[in-house]
């Protein structure tokens, strides 16, 4: 426990240090202001600028900023659609490796999930994709965590501008996002993968004759290209069917933390961002340290629950729950990942959720169902927390007698209209679609291995994780069909597009007002009291919403389990 | 208005209110409240459950539905009980109503007409004895006015045409004189028709807060709703058939019934109370608007000062004994009724033990304040008719002319004192007694007692307050040190109060003030809550969103206080109300699993006798929650003018930690007593 708490406490305390200079960097890369990077970057921002014909001083409102990232999504879905419908007719496919068939749906479903940063993979990687989709698939990952991203920096404008309509240029905020963010760290993060033994190659897999005369193929391909920003972009595909758990994806500890940081640091950065371009500070650390304390909340809550097992096991086996987990990352190293990419939009888990006890599978699950709220996915997170933060400001506010406003912009009806839509569209898209998938034969039809309660909770996870636009899987659930390819692209486009266009909507309107000056007599978002009614608020809201479903999953089957 | 406020528990209200809460199950009524209109449709599924369900459950599912029903009626009865008191009231203000005569001029000749018939623009003549037939302007004479009918206040007013004193009101009436009133409002939007509706409710538009509320509500019942439905096919998957009874409980259980039932009781008695500090808003959102200023325009006189000048001190010229100038001074304002005057005497009195003589006794004539002389005294007559003595008290200026023209002079220590006495804000009066320059009164503005521990008060709530005079900058400076004012305005014209409202606002505030005079009118229309005093003008009345029947203008702080504590309230009871959930699902959903799944028996914390006994359980103590939080729903949760995040901590605590307690300890009872009594 203490080795756990030990690994825990750094991650932790290393994304604390990283969060002041890299939001500062962000502030300054989105803000146009001077970076170290520019003699190197702004002649190749002109170029591309030049290229497709963007004038970063040609700002957008809510709508047209809505539809730039809208239509980007589509046309990304669109061309990675036929790209992998006819992989086949690219350069290296292996056809007798590549046993699954590109279908339809399953080329729909992977080219929404990868446009909307969930990545939620149907497939088995090594033998659906061929080297040059996966490079594909990797450029999507840039794309649409950079696209991310700029809404989440345009979302920040709206709270820092002042009777404007515009929220900044979503192009010039994407090919920002990419060039001075996501490119930079991909490659230097990369290289330091590469240095830890993640293969970056082009070769067919190799055929192995073991010991034992059996012959064995070893997957194989550029796999560091896409391993980073597959979690800087909170994307989490990954290379191979089991993702970081594949020694080639994830070879050790310290590849294991790099990819974990990777995940994290960009949207808990976001939170001081935020402060620095509002003009408080303090409401950013507000927030990240409320972010910080239900991570570790959850954290500490996987780990108790790892470190018991199935009672069945108990006589034989000590040490917690290995089942479905690495060695090399134990206990505490699947937990913390479970916890990291549960809460980022990222699937990219390197333990088996399957496998974990009933209680443990609740964390990552609650995480999602929560909507990503603990430094989140790129930018949504952050808009996911200030939703949050806006209810409870609303209840607030109107507790000391004042109508309620957060920075100065007021929450009245219109705004509330919106906030409420946003809280709205989560519990109504996951309890439909889950419902919908438990009582239907389609849907029943994916539960090949468990049926019950675990079941249950499968089908849950699978639509929490693909509207949250995770993508981690509970593996035993079938997906690959028709039915699940369907209703998971619903929910993936709902938790990407209507919570963002919501987030701009909102935007907009807080712009387009002028800020009241805090006092006294205001409700000061930079407290310690507003951090504990702000994580209340987050936790009594996903309770409420979600206790009955989760009772009947992971709840029950504890109980029956531990009894 | 001035009648006490209703009693919570007057049967006089309760009766009626019980009938109106039947009433009310109008759907076309309960649909404005999204959150009571699920309630009663789960009510009515209910009860049709009764019939359909097995004959077992038939009694559990019978309770079920008269509990949800007492939800709905519980609901209804806070609203009828809030709108109840204000129809008291509006009853008292018809009678002031009924319509009268009026004697309307046409072409100078008087004509008898109907009061109902006279429209914006008539004149119509007033004398002793009439009752005054609408709205208007008084445009020529003066008269006393009894307003009783609408302010309560049995003392006459003084109404007369040109001053700010020019507005009466329909259904007043006259005491003494006769007036002749232009007519400013057509029947019907008068002022007490006003007052009428906003007292009944009638016309009671829902504030923003309100709105917003009622859409983070409605969008929880949603959810809600959701979560209850999609639990039928998860229970069909999870081989436990929820039944619709259950799953309606669990959903009125959850959706926050608490607040939405009170919700427009708060609104209702917040308005109700601002009445009974007899201020009359013309909406709610001018309460609500009031609850959010940050910074008030405060006139000095009557709301920062007592209205008049008080001597605070006698200054002797060199050689005069304090003794002799105390009595020249007492002497020379014997007679002088002013409060100046009298405040002298008292002086004299309280520091020199000096009993205040009777002028005839003196053989003393009293020499009245006049603008030319600008001084004011007694002459003595020993015996004889021409004076002997001649005192008198004025402005250094006027007293220097007066002991010069004597053959006196005017000591310079005398003239220092004087420029002393000006420097701090004070009003120096020089008493003189023939040719001998005595010495100094010094008088001064009294700030009102206590106002500066409001200002402190106002000032930790994040409002700010700017003093209003028509003083000079010195004056003024002294006298907004002295009440603790952040700021004020000296010399301060109309004009100026408009500028200085409109920066305010260009600065994101939110500005209140109060005036009288009709050039007060554009600043009370700028100012976000303007306040105008009922002895004001016609146009001071309209433009501004609310009318203090007292012309008090201190009020305005209780205004504030009044829209606070309304948004307070709703605040407090949405938290209580949704913090109550956690206990009912832990009541509820236990019972709803064990039917299939009874390893879940660790999860009943509260140790519920049985599962239908702590379904029913939830529900009563859901209902019972509403009757018991009308008196607090009425009254308004208790406000203390504290900082923004000590009044959250404080009410966070009560409410929020409190909501999560209460129910644990409140459904467990329930439980204990409905299985005692083997209802369940």
């Amino acid at each position: 426990m203490s080795a756990n708490a030990i690994q825990a406490g750094l991650f932790v305390i290393v994304v604390a240090l990283l969060v002041k200079p890299v939001g500062a960097y962000l502030e300054h890369v989105f803000e146009r202001r001077h970076t170290f990077l520019d003699p190197l970057l702004l002649p190749a921002e002109r170029l591309i600028h030049r290229l497709i014909g963007v004038d970063p001083k040609r700002e957008m409102d809510w709508k047209r900023y809505s539809l730039a990232f809208g239509v980007f999504g589509m046309v990304n879905v669109v061309v990675l659609y036929f790209a992998l419908r006819s992989q086949a007719w690219f350069p290296w496919f292996f056809p007798k490796v590549l046993t699954t068939p590109m279908t339809p749906d399953l080329a729909a479903n992977t080219a929404v999930s990868f446009a909307t940063t969930t990545t939620w993979q149907a497939y088995a990687g090594e033998t659906t994709m061929s080297y040059f989709s996966q490079l594909l698939l990797a450029g999507q990952n840039f794309f649409a965590g950079a696209a991310g991203l700029a809404v989440g920096i345009a979302f920040i404008r709206g709270y820092a501008r002042e009777r404007t309509t515009t929220l900044g240029n979503f192009w010039s905020d994407l090919i920002r996002a990419i060039l001075w963010v996501l490119l930079p760290t991909s490659i230097l993060g990369s290289l330091m993968l590469i240095a830890q033994g993640v293969p970056m190659n082009f070769q067919p897999y190799t055929i192995a004759h073991t010991l034992e005369g059996a012959t064995q193929t070893i997957a194989q391909g550029p796999v560091a290209a896409l391993e980073l920003i597959k979690n800087l972009g909170t994307n989490g595909g990954g290379f191979f069917n089991v993702n970081a758990a594949h020694p080639f994806e994830n070879p050790t500890g310290l590849t294991n933390f790099l990819e974990l940081l990777a995940i994290v640091v960009v949207p808990a950065a976001l939170t001081h961002t935020f402060g620095r371009m509002v003009g408080r500070p303090r409401d950013g650390w507000v927030l990240f340290w409320t972010m910080t304390a239900l991570f570790i909340a959850g954290l500490v809550a996987c780990n108790l629950a790892e470190s018991t097992m199935h009672p069945a096991f108990a006589r034989d086996i000590v040490g917690g729950n290995m089942e479905g987990k690495e060695q090399r990352f134990g206990i505490a190293g699947s937990a913390l990942a479970a916890e990291v990419t549960s809460n980022t939009s990222t699937g990219s888990y390197n333990a088996m959720d399957d496998s974990f006890q009933p209680l443990g599978v609740a964390v990552p699950l609650v995480n999602m169902l929560l909507g990503e709220i603990i430094y989140g996915g790129l930018g949504g997170g952050l808009y996911g927390m200030i939703f949050v933060a806006l209810i409870a400001l609303f209840i607030g506010g109107l507790m000391i007698g004042r109508t309620p406003d957060h920075l100065g912009k007021q929450i009245g009806p219109p705004e509330m209209k919106i906030v409420a839509l946003y809280t709205l569209v989560a519990p109504v898209t996951m309890l439909s679609l889950t419902a919908i998938a438990v009582v239907t034969k389609p849907g029943l039809a994916g539960l090949t291995t468990n049926t019950g309660t675990h079941g249950f909770t499968e089908i849950l996870f699978a639509y929490a994780s693909c509207f949250a636009n995770n993508g981690q899987t509970m593996a035993s659930l079938n997906a690959n069909n028709l039915f699940y390819n369907m209703t998971t692209i619903v929910a993936m486009l709902a938790g990407r597009y209507a919570l963002a266009i919501l987030a701009l909507a909102l935007a907009g309107r807080f712009a387009s007002m002028s800020r009241r000056p805090p006092g006294p007599g205001t409700l000061a978002s930079d407290t310690i009291t507003f951090g504990i009614l702000l994580a209340g608020t987050a936790l009594l809201l996903g309770a409420l919403s979600y206790l009955p479903a989760l009772s009947l999953g992971p709840i029950v089957e504890h109980f029956s389990m531990h009894p | 208005m001035t009648q006490k406020p209703a009693s919570l528990f007057d049967w006089n209200i309760i009766g009626p209110a019980i009938a109106d809460a039947f009433k009310k199950l109008n759907p076309r009524l309960m649909v404005k409240n999204p959150v009571m209109f699920v309630t009663m449709v789960g009510a009515a599924l209910t009860t049709v459950g009764i019939f359909t369900t097995e004959s077992a459950l038939r009694g559990f599912v019978a309770q079920l539905a008269i509990w949800l029903w007492f939800t709905v009626l519980f609901a209804n009865f806070a609203e009828a009980v809030a709108e109840g008191r204000g129809k008291a009231q509006a009853a008292s203000l018809r009678r002031a109503r009924k319509d009268t005569m009026a004697r309307r001029l046409q072409n100078g000749r008087e004509v008898k007409v109907p009061a109902p018939i006279l429209q914006k623009g008539d004149l119509v003549v007033c004398e002793a004895g009439d009752t005054i037939p609408a709205d208007g302007d008084v445009i020529e004479g003066i008269a006393s006015v009894d307003e009783a009918a609408i302010t309560g206040e049995s003392a006459p007013v003084i109404r007369e045409s040109g001053g700010d004193r020019s507005a009466v009101t329909g259904g007043t009436r006259v005491l003494s004189d006769r007036i002749v009133i232009r007519i400013t409002a057509d029947k019907g939007a008068g002022f007490l028709d006003k007052m009428i509706a906003l007292v009944e409710g009638a016309r009671r538009q829902k504030t923003p807060n309100e709105i917003a509320l009622t859409i983070l509500l409605a969008a929880l019942t949603f959810i809600f709703l959701l979560v209850c439905v999609t639990l039928k096919p998860f229970g069909i998957y999870s081989g436990a058939a929820f039944s619709i009874p259950v799953l309606v409980a669990l959903l009125v259980c959850l959706i926050p019934t608490t607040i939405g039932g009170l919700l427009s009781a708060i609104g209702i008695a917040g308005m109700d109370r601002v009445l009974q500090r007899n201020v009359l808003a013309m909406s709610g959102r001018a309460v609500e608007a009031a609850g959010d200023v940050d910074v008030l325009l405060l006139d000095k006189t009557g709301t920062i000062t007592l209205g008049n000048r008080m001597a605070v001190g006698f200054h002797p010229a060199p050689g005069v004994e304090p003794n002799d100038l105390a009595a020249s001074a007492q002497l020379s304002s014997l007679a002088d009724e002013t409060p100046e005057g009298r405040s002298i005497v008292v002086l004299a009195k309280e520091k020199f033990g000096l009993r205040a003589r009777e002028m005839h006794e003196l053989e003393a004539t009293f020499v009245p304040f006049t603008a030319q002389t600008r001084m004011s005294g007694v002459d003595l007559h020993a015996n004889g008719t021409q004076p002997t003595m001649r005192v008198r008290k004025g402005a250094a200026e006027a007293v220097r002319g007066f002991v010069e023209s004597a053959g006196g002079m005017f000591p310079q220590s005398v003239a220092n004192t004087v420029d002393e006495i000006s420097h701090r804000g004070g009003t120096p009066l020089v008493v003189a007694s023939d040719m001998m320059t005595l010495g100094t009164i010094e008088l001064k503005d009294v700030v009102k007692g206590g106002i500066k521990e409001r200002f402190a008060q106002l000032r930790k709530m994040g409002i700010k307050t700017v003093m209003i005079t028509g003083d000079n900058p010195l004056t003024a400076a002294a006298i907004a040190a002295e009440a603790g004012v952040d700021d004020f305005m000296a010399q301060a014209t109309p004009e100026q109060k408009l500028k200085r409202i409109r920066h305010e606002q260009s600065e994101g505030h939110l500005v209140a003030m109060t005036g009288d005079g009709t050039n007060d009118a554009p600043a009370l229309a700028q100012a976000d809550v303007g306040v105008a005093m009922n002895t004001g003008t016609q146009a001071a009345r309209e433009a501004g969103n609310m009318v203090d029947l007292d012309s008090n203008p201190t009020k305005l702080l209780d205004i504030v206080e009044i829209g606070k504590q309304m948004l307070i309230t709703r605040g407090s009871l949405t938290t209580f109300s949704i913090a109550n959930d956690v206990a009912k699902y832990f009541a509820i959903i236990p019972a709803m699993l064990m039917v299939r799944f009874s390893e879940v028996a660790p999860l009943n914390i509260m140790h519920l006798h049985s599962p239908t006994s702590a379904i029913l359980s939830a529900v009563i103590f859901n209902a019972l929650i509403i009757i018991t939080l009308i008196p607090l729903a009425l009254r308004g949760v208790a406000y203390k003018p504290m900082g923004a995040l000590a009044i959250l901590q404080r009410n966070l605590l009560i409410y929020g930690f409190g909501g999560l307690v209460v129910p644990f300890i409140g459904i467990k009872l329930i439980d204990l007593i409905i299985t005692a009594l083997h209802l369940a």
